[in-house]
Formats: structure tokens, sequence, C-alpha cells
């Protein structure tokens, strides 16, 4: 309550009073900025997969337990932060069809179960009935159930898991454009509010999507080999890196035609707008998002496609660059959430919004839920390492 | 069908089965009796208790009051915008006192000048100048002005 | 990673692509954008409640604002309204002001000197009660909903508290009460028109400014106001259905 006191001292212009509060916070924040993590991983995946590309095959496991890792706490901010948290499954009984928020549910548990899981589940499906057979006690047990108890090892039995993971991974694309596009749709069908109002929406937040997932995947990869004290493959860096400079060009190339669009178009919300990304949303929208999270990463990537340094050089800026990224889609989904709400909607003034570094809930909370998948992403690569299973013959 | 694909269809199966029936068990009873949502909703929200009685209920003990005040301009004032709500001094009038606002600062939330009220619908006055210092009551009956 | 994939994923692909977008027409046919607004106006049956505020009979008290809090036992800070009254300022320089201080509860003070008015007056704000409501259609679990009367009403034993309708309404008339974690809004005090009372804020208004009444009934006060004034809504380029009509409303109001 103080701090919408503070909020209220400092009222920029006219603001209706209910706005004064920012209903959707950090937490909000963090919810497509995981689940676009989750859809990037996964595009990575499947880009290794339906396309067939050699040099990616080293982060094939890794990007799919990532999705997971990071799937299986995407909904948690959004939960955390209803104000009615234990009603959360009023969503899935009694969906809302006309709300582009009730499908989440579904569109969430199509792609975590008949996606993700399968698709891992095909993966993996032959090495855990090696490994179930080689353990003892209860990992035996564990590995066991998680083949629903078959132990068919026959080559058919592989032509058969190969067969349909190639099938779901070619469902999962579209189920990945899906569910990062309809979060985008979220907010793009707020005609409220003229600063999410835009058909371009879902695919914006799918190119970001794209790109954070690929730069977390990147940025993981380097990690666990640093890890493992196991040497990177350099050329499957640098072939992750030319596809996230491609997407980073495309995604910039689509933001920038939005807000081109918006800015020669300048219908009644623009003066608000122009006021708020130059002043509220400078330090996020122009430094964090634009400069570090795109301009400097796409220069970067840019020389490094023509001039190659050395490979320690080369591995130091990918690290970097990953971490660039992340952190510019991060702020990027911050000026889509907070700043929407910071002006009014009577195009009259604005409200402000401080994180509250220490003691808020929204920002342990948000913290909780980006740290929790590192510790799943562990136990799920304890679980099933990729570099332990059956090396395929290729014939 | 392969063995793999039997068994992960009953899993699926299991799966929708289970949400199926928690469908079943957890759908509030009225739900769509009008619309996508609960019918009984609709009562519980007109079932709450009004705060403001009006006029009608007042005149019922303060019927000399009530006639002063139809005959004045402050006719179309209600009593508990000035007394607040009645609810409870109406069922229990000894027990539940209402407030009785005197000060100055009371009358003037109406009556300042303000160039947005509209000068023909409300008169108003300078807060400061008008008789400074004296409650507006002394010279004014807040039940009828000009007595 | 050899096997023959030409043979049936490109088929099954197609075929399964097929059923996934034919599924998706059939739906559409059967139910052609009926989905897209939560409510259908009753024709000609039962009340159809709508509102009508005079701009140029509100004289800025705020009694409207005040009595609603108590009648609905809205959060006493000044961050949770369901109605409440702007002052608009429009100078001679072309500079607008405008301000809501506590709702308009403790009153108002005019900030610019008299002199350099162009214009000015108030405006009383509540929830439109909108025919094709942007907030009941988003929300996820029904529980924020359109009565039979046209009424966009909250069911707060069931409301999860997303706050999604809070960002769908245009007109900033929701908010998420700190106790309840519900969402909280303008009833048109349905619990009062149903014991035969009028709404609190109409009751308190000392100068009749606000009216409601049947939008169905052709000879209904409402009606008539609205017929025999110039009224506009708010936001009318959003299409909400707004059924909340304001006589005299200037263009800077948003
Ligand atoms: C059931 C009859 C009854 C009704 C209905 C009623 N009153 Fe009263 N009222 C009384 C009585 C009896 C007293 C004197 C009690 C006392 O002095 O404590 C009183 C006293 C008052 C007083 C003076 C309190 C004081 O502290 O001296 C006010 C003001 C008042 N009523 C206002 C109202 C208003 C406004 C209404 C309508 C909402 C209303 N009354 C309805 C019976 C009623
Ligand atoms: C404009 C505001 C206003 C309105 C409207 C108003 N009152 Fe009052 N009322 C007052 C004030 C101020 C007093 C205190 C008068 C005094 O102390 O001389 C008062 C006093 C009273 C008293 C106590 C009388 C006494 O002599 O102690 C009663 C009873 C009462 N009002 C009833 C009513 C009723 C019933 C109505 C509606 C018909 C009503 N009032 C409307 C302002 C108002
Ligand atoms: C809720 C708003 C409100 C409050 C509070 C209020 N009044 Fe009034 N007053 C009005 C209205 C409305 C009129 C009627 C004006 C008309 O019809 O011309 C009025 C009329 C008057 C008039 C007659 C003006 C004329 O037309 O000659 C006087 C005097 C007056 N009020 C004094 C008071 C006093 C004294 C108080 C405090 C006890 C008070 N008022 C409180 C709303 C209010
Ligand atoms: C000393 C007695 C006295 C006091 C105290 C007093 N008034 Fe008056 N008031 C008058 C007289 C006499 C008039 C009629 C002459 C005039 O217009 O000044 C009047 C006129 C008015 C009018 C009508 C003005 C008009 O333009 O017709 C209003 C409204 C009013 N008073 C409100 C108030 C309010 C509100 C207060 C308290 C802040 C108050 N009065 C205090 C004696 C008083």
């Amino acid at each position: 309550m103080e701090s919408l006191y503070e909020a209220l001292a400092n009222l920029d212009g006219f603001i209706y009073p209910n706005e004064i509060a920012l209903n959707w916070d950090l937490l909000i924040v963090m919810y497509p900025y995981i689940t676009g993590l989750v859809a990037g991983a996964f595009i990575l995946a499947s880009l290794n997969r339906v396309f067939d590309i050699k040099a990616l095959k080293p982060t094939y496991e890794i990007s799919l337990l990532t999705a997971l890792a990071f799937m299986l706490v995407a909904t948690m901010p959004l939960i955390t932060h209803l104000g009615q948290p234990l009603r959360f499954y009023e969503m899935l009984i009694t969906p809302h069809l006309t709300s582009a928020m009730a499908i989440f549910g579904f569109v969430y548990l199509w792609y975590l179960m008949v996606v993700l899981l399968l698709e891992i589940w095909f993966d993996y499906r032959y090495d855990m009935v090696i490994w179930s057979q080689q353990k003892k006690g209860f990992m035996k047990f564990f590995y066991k159930a998680l083949t629903l108890w078959i132990s068919d090892t026959s080559p058919e039995s592989r032509k058969t898991d190969e067969k349909f993971g190639y099938f779901i991974t070619v469902i999962g694309i579209p189920s990945a454009f899906l569910l990062h596009g309809y979060v985008g749709f979220i907010f793009g069908s707020i005609k409220a509010n003229p600063w999410w109002s835009t058909v371009m929406m879902p695919v914006i937040f799918l190119f970001s999507a794209m790109v954070s997932g690929i730069a977390l995947v990147m940025f993981i990869y380097m990690a666990i080999n640093y890890l493992r004290r196991k040497k990177t493959d350099i050329f499957c860096l640098d072939t992750i890196a030319k596809y996230l400079f491609y997407i980073l060009i495309l995604d910039f190339t689509l933001e920038s035609l939005d807000q081109i669009h918006r800015i020669y178009e300048a219908d009644e919300s623009f003066d608000i707008l122009k006021i708020l990304v130059r002043g509220k949303l400078f330090f996020t929208f122009f430094i964090m998002q634009i400069g570090i999270g795109t301009l400097i990463p796409i220069t970067t990537l840019g020389v490094l496609q023509f001039k190659k340094p050395r490979e320690r050089t080369r591995k130091i800026l990918y690290l970097i660059i990953s971490i660039f990224v992340l952190v510019g889609i991060f702020f990027m989904r911050w000026n889509v959430v907070i700043g929407g709400q910071l002006f009014s909607k009577s195009f009259y003034g604005f409200t402000s919004y401080k994180v509250n570094l220490i003691g808020g809930t929204d920002v342990s909370l948000s913290l909780l839920w980006f740290i929790v998948p590192f510790f799943i992403l562990a136990f799920l690569i304890w679980l099933l390492p990729p570099w332990k299973k059956f090396v395929e013959k290729t014939n | 069908m392969p063995l793999q694909v039997k068994r992960l269809l009953l899993a699926f199966a299991v799966f929708i089965a289970i949400m199926l029936v928690l469908k079943y068990f957890l759908t509030p009873d009225s739900w769509r009796e009008y619309g996508a949502y609960r019918g009984k909703a609709l009562t519980e929200i007109s079932g709450k208790e009004a705060k403001y009685v009006e006029m009608e209920t007042c005149a019922e003990c303060h019927d000399t009051i009530a006639g002063l005040k139809t005959q004045g301009l402050h006719v179309s004032v209600q009593c508990e915008i000035c007394h607040g709500p009645g609810y409870k001094h109406a069922d229990d009038p000894d027990n539940n006192d209402l407030e009785i606002p005197r000060e100055r600062q009371f009358c003037l939330r109406c009556h300042t000048k303000n160039m947005a009220s509209p000068q023909d619908i409300i008169k108003q006055i300078d807060a400061v100048e008008h008789n400074e210092g004296e409650e507006c009551i002394t010279c004014h009956n807040p039940h009828q002005p000009w007595l | 990673m050899a096997i023959n994939k030409e043979n049936y994923t490109r088929r099954d692909f197609i075929k399964n692509s097929g059923m996934i977008a034919g599924g998706v027409v059939l739906v559409s046919l059967l139910n052609p954008f009926k989905l897209v607004f939560a409510t259908k106006k009753p024709v000609g049956i039962g009340k159809w409640y709508g509102v009508g505020i005079d701009i140029e009979k509100c004289i800025g008290c705020g009694s409207c604002a005040r009595a609603c809090k108590i009648e609905n036992e809205v959060p006493n800070e000044p961050f949770f309204f369901r109605n409440w009254v702007e002052q608009y300022t429009i100078m001679n320089d072309g500079q607008i002001k405008v301000s809501s201080p506590n709702g308009g509860i403790d009153g108002f003070k005019q900030p610019v000197p008299d002199e350099n008015i162009y214009k000015t007056f108030f405006v009383p704000k509540m929830c439109n009660h909108c025919a094709k409501s942007p907030c009941t259609q988003v929300c996820p679990v029904g529980a924020s909903f359109e009565s039979p009367e046209g009424l966009a009403l909250v069911d707060q034993s069931y409301c999860i508290g997303c706050g999604y309708c809070v960002q769908a309404c245009p007109y900033g008339c929701r908010y998420i009460d700190p106790q309840k974690g519900v969402v909280d809004k303008c009833t048109l005090c349905y619990h009062r028109l149903e014991k035969g009372l009028n709404p609190a804020c109409m009751m308190a208004c000392p100068t009749g400014a606000r009216i409601y009444g049947d939008l169905n009934d052709k000879e209904s006060a409402l009606s008539l106001f609205v017929k025999e004034n110039n009224c506009a809504v708010l936001k009318p380029q959003l299409n909400t259905g707004s059924k909340l009509f304001y006589n005299a409303l200037s263009q800077e109001v948003h």
C-alpha cells in the first residue's frame, strides 16, 4: 500500500484512479519470458531434427530437456500472481471460451503432454529400457515406470520410436508457434491498450521467443561443457550463432516494422506512447532492449559471420552475446507488460512502478521461478544424460 | 499398432478420463443456467444488504423534518447524503446515532465557488468570504435553507 | 536417423494437418463468430439496463462516489473506485488539465485562475455496462459475466484474481480488491435494484445528473433522455457497445 501512495504522490498528469495500482507486475513479465524460452529451445531442437542440421546434434537433447525444465514451471508465475491461486483449476474445469487466457491451460497441456513429453519419451525410450536393465533397486523401477513397462528393444520398435518422434517434431513446430504466438495474442488482443493491441504482437513474441530460447540453449550448452570439463564443439556453436543471427535480424525487422507503423500512423494514442517510450521506458527500451539485447548482438554476430577470430575469443563472445540476448529479451517482455500499464488509458498521464528489490514478493517469486528450472534441468540431465545415450548406428 | 503407441494411448485415455471426472465433480451446480457463469451468483449479488434506505423510510419517523425539507430548496438532497447510511438507524434508532455534519466544510462540498459547477444548477458562495467564521447552520436551516 | 522419411511422414503430415484444419473449419462453421462476444442482447424481453449522465447538471460534490464506497464496502484507499468524478479544465492556451483527487470524494479545487479557463466541467465516471463488454469477454473462468439484464457483474466467489479483465477494460472501471484478492466493479447496485431502490450513486446525486433505466422500454426515463439529448458514449471507436450515455460530452473526455 505504501508503494501505491508513493505512486500517487508521483503521478504524472491524470490517470484513472483505479489505474494507479499496476496489476501485472514482475511475475507477469516472467511468464511470457519463460514460455518464450520453452518455445525457442524447442524450435532449436526441431531445426536439428526436421531440417536435419547435423551440426546441431550435440544440442538436440539439451534443448529438449531445457524446454521441458522451463515448461514445468511456465505456469507458476501466472498461478502465484493470482489473487486466488487455489482457484486456478477453474480455468481447466470451466474454461470461458471467449477468453484468450482460458485456452492457455489447454495449449499448455497439449504442448507439455503431447509434444514435449512424447518427443523426449520416444527419443529416450530405448535408452531408458537399457538403463532399467543396468540399474538396481528404486532406479530400476523408476526407469521401468518411465518406459511404461515396455522392454522392447527390437529394431522395429526403435524404428517406430524414430518414426513417431519425427512425426511429433513436425507437429511440435506449429505447436511451439502456437504456444508462444498465443501468449502474444493474450496481449495483442486487448483493444483497450494501444501499446499492446497490434496484430504483430504474436509474431513478435514468437520471434523474440526463438531468439531467447536459442541464446539460452547456447548458454546452457557452454555451461554444461564447462561443468563437465569437456570441450565445446565450436562448429556446433558457430551454427547456433548463425541461426541466432538470422532470427535476431528477423525479430528486429518485425519489431521495427511494428514501431515504424505505429510512428507513421500516429493514431490517437501516439502522443502518449511517444512520451512513454522517451521517458519512462527510455532505459529499458533503448538501452536494454534495443542496445544491449539487439544491436550489439547483431553487429557482433554479423562480424563473426565474415571474420572468425580464434576459437577461445569466439567462445567468450558467444557467451557474452547469449547473456546479452537473454537480458535484452527480458527487457522486451518488461517493456510490453510493464510499459503497457504505465500510461493511462485516458491518454492524459502516467503512473509509476518501482521494483521492490528487497522484500518484494514479486521479485523473490520471479527469481525463484527463474532459478528452479535450472535445478529441474540438472535433475533431468542426471536422469537422462544425453551423453550416455546409446549411440546410433548410421546405415 | 506398435506397443508403445498402445501404451501411450492408454496413458492418455486414463489422463483424459481423470480430467473428465474432475470436470464433472468440480463444475459448480448452477453453471450455465443463463450463460457461462454460475447462475447462483445473481442471487448472491442481489442478496446483499442495502445500506442507504432512502427518504421515504426516514419520513416514517421524522415527518416534520421530511415535510420541512420537501418544501425547501434542499428537496432533492437526500437525508442520507448529509447524515450517512441509515439502515442500522432505521432498524434501531436508539442505539445507532447518525452523523450530524455541522461544520462549514461540509456544506462547502456542494456550495464552493468552482467554475466547473454549473451556476444555474447550484448557488455557489465564496468559501472564505461568505459570513466568515460562522457555521452555516446558524443562519441557514440545513433542512430548508431559507428559514 | 536414416529411415526413409519420404514415405510416410509427408503423407501423415499432410493428412494430419488436413484433419486439424478441417476440424477448425468445421467448428467455426458450426459456430460462426458466436464465440467472440460473451453475451447477446435479448430482443424485446426483460430489462436491458443502461445509464445516462447529464454533464451539465453535475456539480462535482462527489456524493455519488462517497455513497458508492459506503454502500458497496469499497476499500477506503484512494486507489479503488467503482465510480468517481473527474474535473476537466481546458485553458485558453489549449492545455487540458484533468484531476480526480480521491475520486472527487473530498470535493474539488480549481487549480487554474478563472481568467485562464476556456471551459471547465465535471465528468462522473462509472462502469459502462457495455453490451459487447471487453472485460467479460476475456474472463478465463466465467466469473465476470453479463447478467440477463445487461449488467456486467463479478462472481466474487469464483473469480481467480488474474486481473485480465482489469487490463481489458478501456475505462479503468475495475480494480483488484487487495483484501479479497478478487476483482470488483460497479454492479449498478444490483442488490438495490432488486429491492426496488435506486442505485446508491443515483440516490445520492443532489441534482439528478444521473439516471438509469430500461433501454428496451422506449418510454423509460433513460430512453427519453437518450432520445431528447445529444448523447455520446466514451471511446466509441472501440465498439464496446457502451450503455453509459453522456449528455453534452466534450470531445476532450477519454
Ligand atoms: C423507526 C423510526 C426512525 C426512522 C425510520 C429514522 N429515525 Fe432518525 N431517529 C429516530 C429516533 C427515535 C431518534 C432519536 C434517538 C436519539 O436521539 O438517540 C432519531 C434521531 C435521529 C437523528 C439525530 C441523532 C442525534 O444524534 O441526535 C438523526 C440525524 C436522524 N434520526 C436521522 C434519520 C435519517 C436520516 C433517517 C432515514 C435514513 C432516519 N433518521 C430514520 C427514529 C427514526
Ligand atoms: C443538507 C444536509 C442535510 C440534509 C439533506 C438533511 N439533514 Fe438533517 N441535519 C443536518 C444538519 C446540519 C443537522 C444539525 C442541525 C442542528 O444542529 O441544528 C441536522 C439535524 C437533523 C436531525 C436532528 C434534529 C435536531 O434538532 O437535533 C434530524 C432528526 C435530522 N436532521 C433528520 C433529517 C432527515 C429525516 C432528513 C431527510 C428528510 C434530513 N435530516 C436531511 C443536515 C441535513
Ligand atoms: C449534496 C450537496 C449539498 C449539500 C451538502 C448542501 N447543499 Fe445546499 N443546496 C444543494 C442543492 C442541490 C440546492 C438546490 C439549488 C437549486 O435548486 O437552486 C441547494 C440549495 C441551497 C440554498 C439555497 C440557494 C438558493 O437557491 O437560493 C442554500 C442557502 C443552501 N443550499 C445552503 C446549504 C447549507 C447551509 C448547507 C450545509 C448544511 C448545504 N446547503 C449543504 C446542495 C447541497
Ligand atoms: C450570518 C448568517 C450566514 C451564515 C453563517 C451563512 N450564510 Fe449563506 N447566506 C446568508 C444570507 C443573508 C444570504 C442571502 C444574501 C446573499 O446572497 O449573500 C445567504 C446566501 C447564501 C447562498 C445563496 C447565494 C446566492 O447566490 O443566492 C448560499 C448557497 C449560502 N448562503 C450558503 C451558505 C453556506 C454554505 C454557508 C456556510 C459556509 C453559509 N451560507 C453561511 C447568511 C448566512
